[in-house]
């Protein structure tokens, strides 16, 4: 049974002791992200955006709130294997080849031989890297490995993907060709994506919902629903909707104080 | 082949530097010798040329100076001597078919090969399993990686001796286990340490995504901190095997032993014959140079078939 809840938060608070005394990463989240959404995350550094989401995949502790994943604490969704988390480095084993790494969720959760082998030809052929195989990560553009990473997360089914700033590294040319390749993974599959970013254009043209934290403490501001259509391509950042989009991301960080 | 230019340049400077330090270090013996032999030197007598400077000595003599390259049992032998002297004591006596034999160095260089091996072996155990322990465990590591690094401090003269007779006390009488003992104790500390950082090099994202799989802790042992300690783990054995043919070369020193590299040493200076010494000592390079090249083309075999740039 489905439910339409993918990722839900309630006065979710995160507070890391260190050296200079406690630092609030997280203070009063409420979130909800259901099935099939992208969402993405915004704000200036030290907004806690990248905290949520490693909140989310049970990689770090909440102090306070609820949080749960699929129905289930991050912990057991993480044992689930209910999502796949892409880094913001490609992160690829260097003696591995490219299927290799992509191998390497489905050999750890022990596939067998064969399905590994096909899940490997659907997921290359969805980030576009068929023939690249047997290469390895040096021998690949940096948006080629951060593809590769992507299908890495993408080959084992999990409902969820975490992005983490996939594409800050790359340059604008290769992330607008890797975000509408995204939108049209994001379509084809039907995930849920949970997507953090620093750019406003990306948020805008990715998202169905963007949500605006602000930092000290790490708080939403905003949670912005989008007004443009579902079905979009690259032209659509030269319309009058997109730019009010942008608009209201932008007035929604000013508003949380994150220009400061 | 662009890299033998440097590398004979300065092997060229170094037997240049070398044949030309032959004349001042060996023209006292030189003239004593002439002297006894009748022939006439300046200044007469050894109590007066010690009075003098080696370079005094060397002007006022220039027909002698060819003599000091050929003296017999020189302070400096030339190249050339120790070449020589080399070839007699391995090729020569292979043909002869003596390569066994107690004045080969073919026969002493085995036994200290053996040792060498020997200890390589068994401190490479001692630091792979040391470096698992301390990667896995913050309490070995507090109370292990203290003791390895005193344990470097100690010189090695010093211990040797003892771990002989301790050993020869429990009733260890021959000298390969003790001599393979104080190999490994030189050969483990940098296996150790280079193997501790190497099974640490992944960064925490790569430790993260193996969590975000749900990853056993021998799955993150085998697919990641492993593969990823390989080439830090082939630059320790490169500095551990050097450091295990010093640890033989120091067991062979102490009182008693009669066959090694080091022995040949010990018995080169008890008996005043520096040429023997130096044999001793290049036959010991000679296999240090064999050990790591045979290191290093594994190295870089292994390295290439994982698919990273050498």
């Amino acid at each position: 049974m489905r439910q339409d809840v993918a990722i839900l938060t309630e006065s979710l608070d995160l507070t890391f002791q260190t050296n200079d005394g406690p630092v609030q990463a997280l203070k009063d989240v409420n979130l909800t992200i259901n099935h099939g959404d992208f969402v993405s995350f915004i704000g200036p550094s030290g907004c806690g955006k990248t905290t949520f989401l490693r909140v989310a995949a049970g990689l770090e502790l909440p102090t306070g709130g609820r949080v749960t994943v699929n129905g289930m604490t991050p912990d057991q969704a993480r044992k689930n294997r209910a999502y796949g988390y892409v880094f913001q480095a490609a992160g690829l084993y260097p003696w591995r080849t490219i299927s290799g790494n992509i191998k390497l969720p489905l050999e750890i959760m022990r596939y067998p031989q064969k399905e590994q082998n096909e899940r490997l030809q659907k997921v290359l052929k969805l980030v576009e890297l068929e023939g690249f195989e047997k290469k390895f990560p040096w021998q690949l553009s940096g948006g080629m490995q951060q593809r590769a990473s992507i299908a890495r997360a993408l080959a084992f089914d999990a409902e969820i993907l975490l992005m983490d700033e996939p594409f800050g590294a790359l340059d604008e040319i290769v992330r607008d060709h890797l975000n509408e390749q995204l939108l049209a993974l994001w379509h084809q599959t039907g995930k849920t994506i949970a997507f953090v970013t620093h750019s406003i254009p990306e948020a805008a043209y990715l998202s169905t919902k963007v949500v605006v934290m602000s930092p000290r403490p790490g708080r939403i501001s905003e949670i912005i629903d989008s007004t443009l259509p579902a079905d979009r391509n690259l032209d659509i950042r030269d319309t009058s909707e997109f730019l009010s989009m942008t608009h209201r991301i932008r007035e929604g960080l000013r508003a949380g104080h994150a220009y400061e | 082949m662009r890299n033998l230019l440097p590398i004979f340049t300065v092997v060229g400077l170094i037997v240049a530097v070398w044949y030309a330090a032959v004349a001042p270090m060996n023209i006292r013996s030189a003239l004593d010798q002439l002297e006894r032999s009748d022939h006439a030197v300046v200044p007469a007598g050894a109590l007066e040329r010690r009075e003098v400077s080696v370079w005094y000595l060397l002007v006022n003599n220039p027909n002698q100076i060819a003599v000091t390259y050929d003296l017999e049992r020189s302070r400096l032998p030339t190249p050339t001597q120790i070449g020589y002297e080399l070839w007699k004591s391995t090729g020569e006596m292979l043909l002869r078919g003596k390569a066994m034999s107690k004045r080969s160095l073919l026969y002493h260089g085995w036994v200290t090969l053996q040792s060498t091996l020997w200890g390589f072996f068994l401190g490479t155990t001692v630091g792979v399993m040391g470096a698992i322990f301390i990667v896995y465990s913050r309490i070995v590591e507090l109370s292990l990686m203290p003791w390895a690094i005193i344990s470097q401090t100690i010189p090695i003269v010093a211990l040797a001796p003892m771990i002989i007779v301790l050993s020869s006390q429990i009733g260890i009488e021959s000298r390969g286990l003790p001599k393979a003992m104080i190999s490994a104790y030189l050969c483990f500390f940098p296996v150790l340490v280079g193997l501790t950082k190497g099974l640490r090099s992944p960064a925490l994202s790569q430790m993260d995504l193996l969590k975000t799989y749900n990853a056993s802790s021998v799955q993150v042992f085998f697919k990641l901190r492993l593969p990823a300690s390989v080439p830090f783990l082939f630059t320790s054995l490169k500095v551990g095997i050097a450091a295990a043919l010093v640890g033989t070369i120091v067991g062979e020193l102490p009182t008693g032993a009669i066959s090694g590299l080091g022995a040949r040493i010990l018995i080169g200076d008890q008996f005043g014959n520096p040429l023997a010494i130096w044999a001793a000592l290049f036959a010991a390079a000679i296999i240090a140079g064999i050990l790591v090249t045979f290191l290093d083309l594994l190295q870089r075999f292994t390295l290439h078939q994982m698919g990273m740039r050498v």
